[in-house]
């Protein structure tokens, strides 16, 4: 199970790894563990899908993918996993979630993010989607992204974890 | 602008940064350069912004509820509620988009009720509902982000 040194292990690897030689070995001492035992942790959590992955996160905006779109769509209840897995086969699609409806206000299920390098070549891998799964007589909306108010890797709350006896 | 060197760094460590004593010195055996042209391009990756950071992207719901959120605010009153909601600790993302819906958010915290509680009190500071889109089903294979470097 995931116990409190974990979390903070990974509360310190969310602010990223640090870029010298023995990096495991600086996180670890913050929390008075041994290199072999960061190490053994993370590895751990990474076996067991809480990490799901480590590694180089990239900005996409300033790589030049300057068009971000959400995609939503209203798929029939029966259907919905079956799109969202074929969905996610495409290559140029970044995420792929359900959520629920909130009724006529938002009726969308499905949600999937494509970044591009422009709008123009977002819209055109949007088409080739709607076509090659069927999707043309489904609801759907794209979301381009504006202004980032803040974007950070999540960090999970500490306070008021309970230490397991 | 980006030598082989970079653009393999970029592409090739999203999934599996090596859990060694001395990640970044396997690396750079697998590369055949020297630990040190691999800090420092990593470094130089980092200060310039093409990277957030080496870090770790964690399974949504494992140390604790999260959830997408919403809201529709009037453009003239986007710049003060987003720096409302960015006030939270609990907020991780906050993006206008383009929608009715303008203001999207991603919240994490604690557990359920911590997670209502955050919400009805941005709700009240704000006066603005909020669009609750929790996660049903998770379709995606994470593989990392294949940088196109040829246009």
């Amino acid at each position: 199970m995931i116990d409190v040194i974990d979390r903070q292990l990974i509360h310190l690897l969310q602010q990223g790894l640090p870029l010298v030689s023995r990096p495991y070995a600086v996180i670890g001492k913050q929390l008075q563990l041994s290199e072999d035992e960061t190490l053994s942790r993370l590895a751990l959590l990474k076996k067991q899908g809480v990490i799901k992955r480590l590694g180089v996160i990239v900005n996409h905006r300033q790589l030049g993918y300057k068009a971000n779109a959400m995609v939503v769509f209203d798929i029939s209840d029966s259907l919905v996993n079956q799109v969202g897995e074929h969905i996610s086969q495409f290559n140029f699609i970044n995420l792929c979630y359900q959520r629920p409806r909130q009724g006529e206000l938002w009726p969308y299920n499905l949600y999937c993010m494509i970044h591009g390098k422009n709008r123009d070549k977002v819209l055109q891998q949007l088409n080739h989607l709607i076509e090659s799964c069927g999707l043309g007589q489904c609801q759907h909306e794209v979301l381009f992204s504006k202004q980032c108010f803040k974007q950070r890797g999540a960090l999970y709350p500490l306070l008021s974890v309970q230490k397991k006896t | 602008m980006f030598t082989p060197l970079h653009k393999q760094l970029l592409n090739n460590y999203q999934q599996d940064m090596p859990l060694s004593p001395t990640p970044y010195k396997d690396i750079a055996q697998s590369l055949g350069v020297t630990e040190d042209d691999v800090l420092s391009i990593f470094q130089e990756l980092s200060d310039k912004q093409f990277i957030t950071r080496i870090g770790s992207v964690i399974a949504p719901n494992q140390l604790g509820a999260s959830s997408l959120m919403a809201m529709s605010v009037p453009p003239d009153q986007l710049q003060h509620i987003a720096a409302i909601v960015n006030q939270y600790p609990e907020v991780n993302h906050n993006y206008e988009r383009d929608n009715r819906f303008n203001l999207w958010f991603v919240l994490v915290a604690i557990n359920k009720e911590q997670l209502q509680t955050v919400i009805a009190d941005i709700e009240l500071k704000t006066s603005f509902k909020i669009l609750y889109l929790p996660l049903l089903a998770d379709y995606f294979i994470n593989l990392g982000f294949e940088i196109d470097f040829d246009d």
